[in-house]
């Protein structure tokens, strides 16, 4: 009875949050495009089912995917598991949050790996370059780009270093990474940061983070909680070019081996001719 | 009605998978490696199975309703050749989709609760509430303005890695002058803004716009409006977290 209840508050602030977008398109379609909405029956139902579909979502995430990112944290980082039988020690070393880092990047791969956007985005590349680039290959490289951005972000929680110096590094990194990089692969690379991240990694990310900072001795929530997923739309943009430059240098490597044979070949012939020709 | 059932038997089954790997790698973690059951599973439970749901429904209201009706505007819009109309409705679209992105109502929500447990805004639930809508609204209008740039660009053909990274001294520059409490959430805005709803009608518009312009590769113009999206509201939230303090 308690969660029907809650149910309809969600529903009600759900409907308020969407009005924005449903007054756009009224007003776009009646005041500017003047034609009446085409097939208004269907669009109406889709409305009410995203509105239910977003209330009933918003609630689960409280019930279950805030908790769980949170409640992962205070597991991880709970005196009894990391120092298992030992005595207590006062000083705690960021090593001993290893399993925070494990988990971290865990969640990061295996989430990316599954993400349909990204998988539509690989399979694009794939077709623009002809192959060269591998649609596998790239959703791997994003994978580990998103999992070692989660693990490092977990790991500047630990050690209460402040945010921008590592995003300011990361920055500099794309920067430099962008002049060198097939220019082809350049948007697509910027947009896959903003891709990976979806719906339902977000908030489960962002538990885990504001988490591991109020469990943390010495962290605040307020100062160090945020920046996981900054992390993890950064790094695949690296990831990415970096698989683009990688690809790049091995086909100009086999080309110039297969020239370099080529050459080697016709010498021998040439030779060969101008032995036979005396 | 049974190709009705089909889709949305199929948008089912992408939420289960979304949430599949989530809860494969919780659980190894929490029976190999805590080796602990799992403290209130039966609430777990029932908020996992409310997420599938909600998520199925959402987006299955979204391919019936929302994305035809939206991609037809982008591309009509995108051929129509009125730039002022074009960038209007390119605001709004930015705008809109991302009020409503369920990821950003839940952290805006969460970090009104984290600021007010700090003592930035006063511990009443209407202040958290103005909070949180106030950071929505700043991602919202971040985002639009990106969607105007970023189809100005396409218009125009700039190359957009003087953009971006004209966008990154910005934002290194502002962290310098912005409140360290900020500085966290505003990074996270970015990431946050763009998932189910805003990616899907902003690269029809992209696509759409790349493509009805002679000269334009879909490939290399047609992406990109989500960089900018997911880098102006960074800006725009550390101007937000200044305003407040």
């Amino acid at each position: 009875m308690d969660l029907f209840f809650e149910f309809f508050t969600t529903l009600k602030n759900t409907v308020i949050d969407v009005l924005p977008i449903l007054s756009i398109i009224l007003g776009f379609q009646l005041l500017v495009i003047r034609k009446p909405i085409p097939h208004i029956k269907q669009v109406g139902f889709g409305f009410i089912y995203v509105l239910i579909g977003l209330a009933l979502f918003l609630l689960g995430l409280e019930k279950a995917l805030f908790p769980l990112g949170k409640m992962m944290a205070e597991q991880l980082t709970a005196p009894e598991f990391i120092q298992a039988g030992e005595q207590v020690l006062t000083n705690i070393h960021w090593t001993d949050y290893k399993w925070v880092f494990i988990f971290a990047a865990a969640i990061g791969f295996s989430t990316t790996i599954a993400e349909p956007s990204l998988i539509a985005v690989a399979l694009k590349a794939e077709e623009v370059s002809g192959g060269a680039i591998n649609a596998n290959s790239l959703r791997i490289s994003v994978a580990i780009g998103v999992a070692f951005g989660i693990a490092l972000g977990s790991y500047r929680i630990v050690v209460g270093h402040p945010i921008h110096y590592y995003i300011i590094a990361g920055y500099i990194v794309v920067v430099v990474q962008t002049f060198f990089c097939p220019k082809l692969i350049v948007p697509l690379a910027y947009d896959s940061g903003g891709v990976t991240t979806s719906t339902v990694t977000v908030p489960l990310v962002a538990a885990l983070g504001l988490g591991l900072a109020s469990t943390i001795p010495g962290r605040s929530p307020l100062i160090d909680g945020f920046g996981l997923i900054a992390f993890a739309s950064l790094c695949p943009i690296i990831a990415v070019m970096a698989y683009a430059q990688l690809t790049e240098a091995r086909t100009h490597r086999t080309n110039k081996k297969l020239e370099k044979r080529k050459r080697i070949k016709e010498e021998k012939r040439n030779l060969n001719r101008n032995n036979e020709a005396p | 009605m049974n190709h009705q059932f089909i889709v949305f038997l199929k948008a089912l089954l992408g939420s289960c998978k979304d949430l599949l790997p989530i809860i494969l790698v919780i659980a190894f973690f929490q029976f190999a490696v805590l080796q602990q059951p799992m403290p209130n599973v039966g609430d777990i439970l029932v908020g996992l199975a409310l997420v599938v749901l909600g998520l199925t429904f959402f987006i299955y209201g979204l391919e019936m309703g929302l994305f035809p009706i939206g991609e037809s505007m982008a591309q009509a819009f995108a051929k129509k050749g009125s730039i002022s109309w074009l960038l209007t409705f390119a605001f709004c679209l930015g705008f809109g989709t991302t009020v409503a992105e369920p990821s950003l109502i839940a952290v805006a929500k969460e970090a009104a609760v984290v600021a007010a447990s700090g003592g930035i805004i006063a511990d009443t639930l209407e202040s958290q509430l103005s909070y949180a809508n106030g950071l929505r609204f700043t991602v919202a209008f971040a985002v639009g303005l990106a969607i105007v740039i970023g189809v100005l660009r396409i218009i125009r053909g700039w190359p957009i890695q003087y953009l971006i990274l004209g966008g990154y001294v910005v934002v290194v520059l502002m962290t310098i002058i912005a409140p360290s409490w900020i500085i966290g959430i505003a990074y996270d805005s970015g990431g946050v803004t763009t998932s189910t709803i805003t990616v899907p009608l902003v690269t029809a518009l992209g696509v759409g716009l790349a493509s009805a312009i002679k000269g334009r590769n879909p490939m290399i113009d047609g992406f990109g409006l989500i960089a900018f999206a997911s880098l102006t509201p960074m800006i725009f939230v550390m101007i937000y977290g200044m305003v407040i303090s």
